[in-house]
């Protein structure tokens, strides 16, 4: 059982694209060695920025031969007189048999000929050398290319390929290469070609000899180099940086890491300048002292096994230097003119080519954020809607400021440094003037489904009002989000608000939310080009149910159930149906409510069925005199919970609202057993269906439960 | 700050060892283009000579405007005008990696004393509509050179592709003589004919500080927004002309709204309809670079706002892909005849000749 390797080697591959395609590699390596019988007993992958290579261990030689029979015609045409006919020569040879090898098989149509015919299997080289170019061009990239054909693309040109079995190279071509056993190593630490011996560890071995390394052991050595660099600095410890890290680990082949340092003075500076300059741009490791200060020092990481001569420390303190000098300039240029006076400037600031300048959002993000701060005061929460008004007047203005324009991830923070640094408005308490500068800190956030939101309500309050005003301006627009295109990350902004609603329990309704939203562009000149408002509300209902759904499946982590149960009676309000989701999730396992869901989807079924031939429920279920013991039973459970059910949901208590409403499993499942619903007696039928509908209510207003996947039912 | 090292390279002589190196790789040494561009990109070397099926290898080194780049001169690591040493390989070489490293080691950089990394950095250029994808390499932290394999200029997809490599010459000759400013760059060393040398060092600051300043008052303050205007549309209005022309004559096949409707009325006067192969569109794409400069002027006086901003943008693509289709088309008739002189070799070298004869000076 011969290994097998598959190394495609290629000019550096972008560092965010390597992990994936490199398990994809892996994935249809192994999904092709099944399909062709020739499955592996171990299959691995290795990567580095100048190759992907996938390792099977085990690998048959031949795939197995086949026997496979084949039908022929039927045993009348193809003999006469006992003698083979030309029918019987034809099956012959199309199965590849002599006649007489030939085989007479009954069927319920009679009798019929039949060969068995033995598949040889093919080698695994034969299959692999065929097979391989396909998988290869198949894999997924974010951005390829072509080189040499306009139909041929991948990440970047592909400039070696090593195929083998055991020592053996396989006959595989692809972009024009042919494979073999010469691999290459690191660009400077190597002399270049390396001949790999054979498949299997040999490999892995080969490239260490020539200073290349895999992903894990890769990450291990700048783990290791970080913390030997960082202990020369009394106190210090680097910045854990999962996403810097994992950068790093895919831009070298064989890394090492320097400890640099930088002018203290620079330290003036905010911290989120100095990190966005050194973390973004340059790719460092910051440093920080035992508070989390940072310490005027930086760990970078090379793609060589080291600096004996300082030259590379060197360099990149340089860099730095020129990078942290270009930053001061801008700060101090920036303080030349205050973010008040530079609201005007945002006149010529484009938001979007139909929706206008900056300026106008400013306006109508502030009337929005003042009738947010209104409901959410009305609900008692504490709120300062002067902190708000102004924050939101200033939000935008740092759009203005070199430092922004240099380092555009870094817009709001900016801003609110400046607001902090400028003292605003002088007859303002300082306590509200930080209260301004941190709302426009805080006011992109959330970013990602793991980013904090905003630390302050009114920071809440400025971050939904801004991100509601580009929906809607933009479903306004008709521009949607569909599939992978999403131009204005409308996605992300939803699930921030989505989120900053939940997390800050806020009473904001989402689609009251959005129509105040719109209400915002009334008499501007984009309305002109406004899709109506039915067409608005359904876009704009449609795409926040998606996003809750996201947030509570994917970010709480509920259910796919218990979500599309909630969801399904209601999804306007966050913070009720968070609350709902979680009652739901408390009770779903109790076999009650299996059989209550159960119950639901019949009641939902004989309720839909009625419909379609036209029997109406009655307006209101009684006692009928008629009525079976079991169906009065049931009304009889109805009317003595129903009223504190009711109570208990309006408090928002949906667990003990549930809880109550497990008691009807048994007098539902009782009046099932007995009861038939669709009896002939007309009255008695639209009675029972009207009971149904009644019950079928109770349960749904919290979740509709006939959504819960009842596998394994109680 | 760390004075220059003693034994690295000048900046003239960093372009000459890069020029060397390039030339005796086989390509054509082409001097500085003579009219304002934003990057070495848009020379016809480039912009052109990536169209189209003929090979072709050229080095140049081209200083290139980016008027709301300047800053006064007073920014040590910005500049207005910075130069650019631009490479074309058409097609790219399998080892166009490995001869960009030697180029480095041609200029003294010693790779294995130092770190180099090819990061991901795909190029774009909407006024060209021209992409690729490629990396910025990085040597110790420093981003030195932009490696692009063009995969689309003009809106056309290219094929062969070009790999196009553009060295930032300041930056790298403040690496070599390790200076914080580019200002302190030494640009020549004044050496007597003996060859010793006098001591004397020419700085890029001596050099190039004072148009630094003046074209960073010029192109932010002193520059005339109306006249500014003016020439650009007058720019505009005979390269759209010239395009349209060419269009009607030779590409009546191709889409006439691309143009503009007002521009009919302009119509240069040419005095007889040239031959297609000797059609101007060189002369047309000039005119598309002054727009393209001038619009990069208004941009910098803060006389475009952004609203306007990408509709003129618009304006300068509309006539970069108008030139790139017709020079495709142009030069796809110029191969045919010349694979057409199937012709006895007489007729075939009179034809030549006089075409020798066109071409030249006439002499006084």
């Amino acid at each position: 059982m011969p290994d097998f390797l598959l190394e495609i080697g290629c000019e550096e591959i972008p560092a965010r694209m390597i992990d994936a395609a490199s398990q994809e590699l892996r994935e249809r390596v192994g999904a092709l060695l099944n399909r062709e019988r020739l499955a592996a007993s171990e299959i691995a992958h290795f990567d580095t920025p100048r190759r992907l290579a996938v390792l099977a261990s085990g690998i048959p030689a031949t795939q197995p031969d086949v026997t496979e029979r084949m039908n022929g015609p039927s045993a009348s045409v193809a003999y006469k007189d006992g003698q083979p006919t030309p029918a019987a020569h034809a099956f012959a040879r199309k199965a590849g048999v002599d006649v007489s090898q030939l085989e007479k098989i009954t069927t319920p149509k009679g009798e019929y000929l039949a060969a068995s015919m033995t598949r040889k299997g093919r080698s695994a080289a034969e299959i692999l050398a065929e097979n391989l170019p396909k998988e290869i061009s198949s894999i997924y990239w974010p951005k390829n290319m072509y080189w040499r054909k306009p139909n041929e693309r991948f990440v970047r040109p592909v400039r070696w390929l090593v195929a083998m079995l055991d020592g053996e190279t396989i006959p595989l071509e692809f972009g024009g290469i042919q494979a073999g056993n010469a691999s290459r190593g690191h660009r400077i630490l190597s002399h270049g070609n390396v001949t790999i011996p054979r498949a299997g560890s040999a490999y892995v071995d080969a490239l260490r000899a020539a200073k290349v390394l895999g992903r894990n052991e890769r990450e291990h050595q700048i783990r290791k180099a970080l913390d030997a660099a960082t202990r020369t600095i009394p106190g210090a410890r680097w910045r854990e940086d999962k996403s810097l890290l994992d950068t790093v680990v895919n831009l070298t082949e064989f890394p090492s890491v320097i400890l640099g340092g930088f002018d203290p003075q620079f330290l003036v500076l905010p911290e989120e300048v100095l990190v966005t300059v050194m973390r973004d741009h340059q790719k460092y490791f910051a440093l920080e002292d035992s508070s989390g200060k940072l310490m005027p020092h930086f760990l970078a990481v090379l793609n060589t096994d080291g600096d004996p001569q300082g030259l590379i420390r060197h360099g990149n303190e340089r860099v730095l230097r020129a990078r942290f000098n270009d930053a001061r300039f801008f700060w101090e240029t920036d303080q030349k003119r205050s973010l008040l006076e530079r609201l005007d400037l945002l006149k010529h600031v484009t938001f979007q080519k139909d929706l206008g300048s900056y300026y106008e959002k400013t306006q109508r993000v502030q009337r929005l954020c003042s009738w947010l701060s209104e409901v959410i005061k009305q609900s008692g929460m504490p709120v300062r809607p002067g902190v708000i008004h102004k924050a939101a007047c200033l939000a935008k203005t740092d759009l203005t400021t070199e430092l922004v324009k240099e380092f555009t991830e870094l817009q709001g923070i900016v801003g609110g440094l400046y607001a902090r640094a400028q003292e605003l408005d002088p007859t303002l308490p300082q306590a509200t003037r930080l209260a301004i500068a941190d709302t426009i800190y805080d006011h992109y956030k959330p970013e990602s489904a793991e980013d904090d939101v905003p630390r302050s309500i009114e920071g809440a309050v400025l971050s939904i009002g801004d991100k509601a005003d580009t929906i809607a301006g933009m479903f306004s627009l008709g521009l949607v989000p569909s599939g992978s295109k999403d131009p204005f990350a409308l996605r992300r902004q939803a699930n921030g608000i989505v989120k900053v609603i939940a997390e800050k329990k806020l009473p904001l309704r989402l689609m009251d939310l959005m129509r105040d939203a719109r209400a915002g562009y009334k008499g501007s000149e984009a309305e002109n080009k406004f899709v109506e408002d039915e067409k608005f509300n359904d876009a704009v209902r449609v795409f926040f149910h998606e996003r809750l759904e996201f947030y509570l499946k994917d970010v709480c982590g509920y259910a796919y159930d218990v979500v599309k149960a909630v969801l399904a009676a209601g999804a306007d309000d966050v913070g009720d149906a968070l609350a709902r989701a979680e009652a739901v999730k408390q009770v779903m396992h109790m076999p009650e409510f299996r059989a209550i869901g159960a119950a639901c989807k019949r009641m939902r079924n004989i309720l839909r069925q009625a419909a379609e031939k036209g029997i109406d429920p009655a307006a209101k279920f009684e006692y009928l005199p008629e009525a079976a013991a079991e169906e009065k039973n049931l009304m009889a459970y109805m009317e003595s919970t129903s009223a504190r059910v009711e109570e208990f949901r309006n408090k928002k208590e949906y667990l003990e609202a549930l809880l109550l409403l497990s008691g009807a499993r048994e007098p539902v499942d009782v009046f099932f057993d007995k009861v038939m619903v669709m009896v002939e007696d007309e009255k008695i039928r639209a009675n029972r269906l009207a009971l149904l509908r009644t019950l079928l209510k109770e349960f749904s207003t919290i979740a509709d439960f006939s959504e819960i996947v009842t596998e394994g039912k109680a | 700050m760390n004075p220059s090292k003693p034994n690295s390279l000048t900046f003239q002589e960093l372009i000459l060892r890069l020029q060397a190196f390039w030339a005796e790789r086989g390509c054509v040494l082409q001097q500085p283009y003579d009219v304002e561009v934003g990057a070495g990109t848009m020379v016809p070397e480039t912009f052109l000579r990536v169209l189209g099926p003929k090979p072709y290898k050229v080095a140049y080194v081209q200083p290139s405007r980016r008027p709301a780049d300047g800053r006064y001169g007073e920014n040590p690591n910005r500049l207005f005008k910075h130069m650019q040493l631009q490479v074309i390989l058409k097609p790219p070489p399998e080892n166009v990696q490995e001869l960009y490293l030697e180029s480095l080691a041609a200029i003294g950089i010693d790779l294995r004393q130092h770190d180099i990394k090819f990061e991901e950095d795909n190029w774009e250029a909407p006024t060209l509509s021209a992409w690729g994808v490629g990396w910025q390499v990085m040597l110790d932290g420093l981003e030195i050179t932009q490696f692009t394999y063009f995969q689309q200029c003009g809106g056309i997809d290219l094929f062969p592709i070009s790999a196009e490599l553009t060295y930032g010459l300041e930056r790298i000759g403040a690496f070599l003589q390790d200076v914080d400013s580019i200002y302190d760059i030494v640009w020549a060393n004044d050496r007597s004919i003996d060859g010793k040398t006098t001591g004397r060092e020419v700085k890029y600051g001596d050099v190039r500080l004072a148009d630094e300043l003046q074209f960073s008052v010029y192109n932010f303050e002193a520059a005339d927004v109306e006249k500014t205007w003016e020439h650009f549309r007058l720019y505009e209005a005979e390269c759209t002309a010239l395009m349209q022309t060419y269009r009607e004559m030779y590409m009546p096949n191709e889409d006439q709204r691309l143009l503009k409707a007002e521009s009919r009325l302009d119509r240069p006067e040419l005095p007889k309809l040239p031959p297609k192969d000797r059609f101007p569109l060189l002369a047309a794409y000039d005119l598309c670079l002054k727009c393209s400069h001038l619009f990069n002027i208004l941009d910098a006086r803060g006389a475009i706002s952004v609203t306007e901003r990408v509709g003129v943008i618009a304006r300068v693509r509309a006539l970069a892909v108008g030139i790139a289709r017709a020079w495709v088309d142009q030069q796809k008739s110029e191969s045919a005849a010349a694979e057409k002189s199937d012709e006895p070799e007489p007729a075939r070298e009179k034809k030549e000749q006089k075409r020798q004869e066109k071409l030249s000076p006439a002499t006084i």
